[in-house]
């Protein structure tokens, strides 16, 4: 049996969740520039500096919140641990030590694409480039998917690197939709109203899902039933329970397969995250309060990962 | 354009025609007394190439090897860059005669200085017989008392060495320096053949040249062979690289090999001594290891047994190594035996334990520590390179005649305060290689480094890195210097036609 170094394990984890995360940040700024205009036409960017909760962060180093600024904020700032161009560069210096373990072809893209970011300046920024510049970011993230999925190595390291993968996107699925949570309030008198619905229209492009929910629903789209959709659904690539789905099955392999018995306690955890989803309407959720229910997951997904920390990669403890 | 014109005998054309080496002699040309007509053919599809055509191709190579990281760090205002190596298009050139004698000579001088390693860390018979001074060696601060008795695998002490040549005025090869502690670039010699495969079909088709792209299954080889019997069930010896980190300037080299041979690239935190034996941590716990090629110097490898202030290393690793529960390449204490000064004994080794005459001769050397030589630098100052024995890189060397006054003085100064750190050496006239330049192709000066792996047997890479000083009238070939590298053909003396092969296809609803 092949046995893989635990840093190795721990760097293609976080390669792969740092390229996922600058492809959905993207996504985000890429919609929010395009749809998600209020009813004078001005687009509101606050709704995204609560992503991350990067409100104040930003107000530190910007005096205004202008789209300009923040767009440099999250595409071209270096000192921004949240930029695309953070999250590029981890996932270059992650991509740099695991040169031994993967394809030629993965690390050139990714040494490419970080050099092209590093090239950009404030014309590529202009809202008229906007588009093509998400475009290409969200391109070149499913490039290196693609390059991925074609070239690696199908052993304990692809395993660790699906685990990443689906561990951010889930995680940044609950953020998207946290992103809206407050028009879910029964107290918000909009809900319902022209510009509320292209919002969730909105919601669902950044995840590329609109023409997937129309799919299951092809009449009508209440705020309830995009949410419902991304976090519940068990056929679209992003929901939150095909996430977990997908986990449970790759950490099951790497507990089974390759014999890592440490993982059990991820495994059941997961376990427990996926039946819990399973057994959740969108109803109740929006009853008890949404924007709660996606602070809950947030939690529980930095726990998962905190515990595949200690049971693979040998933190916290000598293994 | 018209008809080319390639009318020569000597294969030159357009390109080549205003070419001029100086008086030096020349990789692809030879000299009047020894033309080169091993690379007759090689010169003449050179010269049927446009300039433009080569600069184009020139560009995209070197872009490539930016965009594939084939780089090395540099530390500039605290900050850390990647830089590729330039890369010269135009190839190096040696003949399968010429070869065999370099491939000769190179294992001659690896099999002396093993045997040299061997007996100063066992009975010392060549300092006690007087041919190397005793101090030298006993003084030598790469010199570890810690490896005495100690017996090794074949007597094998430098697993990897490269030798690094110089070629003088009338075309003879020499020793310049050994390099047995850690050498580099052997990842570059891979590389660039790559990147002319990829950017000059035309020109090397059909020439027949040695290949040198097994070189990480021969490191692997070799470090199987020296492996103490395998731990693991499948009786495979598991090999790691070890190596300082993402931030160690030839870092790429280290990704390299690692890739080459297939093994782990580990750094000092992924291993951990338990009972003396070595093992790695991995995603089911501890793996055990059996051999390490290491890319960190003896110094920082083991804070127990060296430098205490080490975060590179492994505690307790010297002790598992003692044991015999884990091979090192190269092995500890290599590094008295690539001495600058202990270089100038050289030839004398391998008389006194070969009983043969060096196949490669040295550069003529003064060593400074003896008074006579010393009179003769102080003397001749202005005609002589003089070379601090510690340093690597090319730093700190004064060359006589590119000096000025002011340098001169203070290299005297240096001589006469510890004359024990100098050699000199008299100015050789490096042999030139065209090279591209902005303006059209010019002479620049180059070395060449051949690499050999040594388990049971010694095996030398065909060729070597050749690194070429690409600022004119330049002799110092060093990256850290401004150098560049070329590729190295060396003939394999036959030429084989491609086999055509017949074609297969397959497509959607046939």
């Amino acid at each position: 049996m092949q046995t893989l170094l635990a840093r190795y394990a721990e760097c293609i984890f976080w390669l792969a969740r740092y390229m996922e995360r600058a492809e959905n940040l993207a996504r985000i700024l890429d919609v929010n520039e395009t749809f998600a205009r209020d009813g004078d036409g001005a687009i509101d960017w606050r709704p995204i500096l609560t992503l991350n909760a990067d409100e104040a962060r930003f107000l530190e180093c910007y005096r205004e919140m202008t789209p300009e600024n923040v767009l440099a904020f999250y595409i071209l700032d270096a000192g921004n641990p949240t930029s695309i161009l953070a999250a590029v560069r981890a996932a270059r210096e992650n991509a740099r030590q695991l040169r031994p373990l993967i394809s030629t072809e993965m690390w050139s893209q990714i040494n490419v694409f970080y050099n092209r970011l590093l090239a950009l300046g404030p014309h590529d920024l202009a809202r008229h480039n906007l588009q093509r510049l998400c475009s290409f970011i969200k391109e070149a993230c499913q490039a290196h998917t693609g390059i991925t999925e074609g070239t690696f190595f199908r052993d304990q390291g692809w395993y660790f690197y699906q685990v990443g993968k689906y561990l951010e996107r889930a995680d940044q699925t609950t953020r998207l939709l946290d992103i809206k949570y407050h028009t879910l309030l029964p107290s918000v008198a909009a809900v319902g109203t022209p510009v509320d619905v292209s919002q969730w229209n909105t919601l669902l492009r950044s995840a590329a899902g609109y023409h997937a929910f129309r799919r299951v629903y092809p009449r009508g789209m209440t705020p309830a039933a995009v949410a419902g959709f991304l976090l519940f659904n068990d056929a679209f690539p992003r929901s939150v329970l095909v996430c977990v789905c997908e986990m449970e099955q790759l950490l099951h392999r790497l507990t089974s397969k390759y014999r890592l018995r440490n993982g059990n306690i991820v495994l059941e955890r997961v376990d427990e995250v996926r039946a819990a989803l399973g057994a959740s309407t969108i109803d109740s959720v929006i009853t008890s309060g949404l924007h709660e229910y996606l602070d809950g997951l947030q939690i529980i997904f930095a726990d998962i990962s905190r515990d595949i920390g200690a049971a693979f990669f040998g933190q916290d403890s000598t293994g | 354009m018209g008809d080319s014109v390639i009318g020569s005998d000597t294969g030159v054309g357009r390109l080549l025609a205003a070419y001029d080496a100086n008086g030096f002699y020349d990789e692809l040309f030879g000299s009047a007394m020894r033309p080169a007509h091993h690379a007759d053919l090689i010169r003449q599809r050179l010269s049927q190439l446009e300039f433009g055509d080569l600069q184009h191709r020139a560009a995209d190579a070197e872009r490539e090897l930016y965009n594939l990281g084939i780089t090395f760090l540099v530390y500039s205002e605290a900050q850390a860059i990647d830089r590729i190596l330039p890369f010269d298009v135009i190839p190096r050139v040696i003949s399968t005669t010429e070869w065999a004698h370099l491939e000769a000579g190179v294992t001659q001088r690896i099999t002396a200085l093993n045997l040299f390693l061997h007996d100063i860390y066992h009975g010392q018979k060549i300092l006690k017989d007087g041919i190397v001074p005793a101090e030298l060696v006993l003084g030598n601060a790469n010199f570890r008392p810690q490896m005495m008795g100690l017996d090794l695998p074949f007597g094998t002490y430098i697993h990897i060495m490269g030798v690094d040549l110089v070629r003088d005025g009338d075309g003879t090869f020499r020793v310049l320096e050994d390099n047995g502690r850690v050498p580099s670039g052997v990842s570059y010699v891979v590389e660039n053949r790559h990147m002319m495969q990829r950017a000059f079909p035309d020109l090397m088709a059909d020439i027949g040249l040695r290949p040198v792209d097994n070189y990480g299954m021969k490191l692997l080889e070799a470090m199987c062979e020296i492996a103490p019997p395998a731990s693991s069930p499948s009786g495979e010896p598991r090999v790691v690289l070890l190596s300082p980190g993402a931030y160690n300037s030839a870092y790429f080299e280290h990704i390299f090999l690692a890739r080459e041979m297939g093994v782990p690239l580990v750094e000092g935190r992924d291993l951990v001594v338990q009972d003396d034996k070595v093992y790695m941590k991995t995603t089911s716990g501890l793996t055990r290891v059996d051999a390490i090629y290491r890319r960190i110097g003896d110094d920082f490898l083991d804070p127990r047994a060296f430098n205490p202030g080490s975060m590179l290393g492994v505690p307790g690793i010297f002790e598992a190594y003692r044991k015999g529960n884990v091979a090192l390449a190269n092995a500890i204490g290599t590094g008295v035996a690539d001495d600058k000064a202990v270089y100038a004994y050289v030839p004398r080794m391998i008389r006194y334990y070969l009983g043969e005459e060096p196949l490669i001769p040295n550069v003529e050397t003064h060593i400074c520590r003896e008074a006579e030589a010393l009179r003769y630098t102080l003397d001749n100052l202005d005609r002589l390179v003089v070379k601090p024995v510690g340093e690597a890189g090319g730093y700190g060397i004064t060359i006589g005649p590119k000096a000025s006054r002011a340098q001169l003085d203070e290299c005297r100064a240096q001589l006469l305060a510890d004359p024990a750190n100098y050699i000199s050496q008299p100015m050789v006239p490096l042999s030139v290689c065209p090279t591209l330049v902005e303006t059209g192709i010019e002479p620049r000066h180059v070395d060449l480094r051949p690499f050999a792996i040594t388990g049971r047997g010694t095996w030398v890479l065909p060729g070597g890195l050749s690194r070429v000083a690409l600022k004119r009238g330049t002799l110092i070939v060093n990256s850290s210097q401004g150098g560049g590298s070329k590729d190295t053909w060396v003939l394999s003396g036959r030429c084989e036609p491609r086999q055509a092969r017949a074609s297969s296809s397959q497509s959607q609803g046939r």
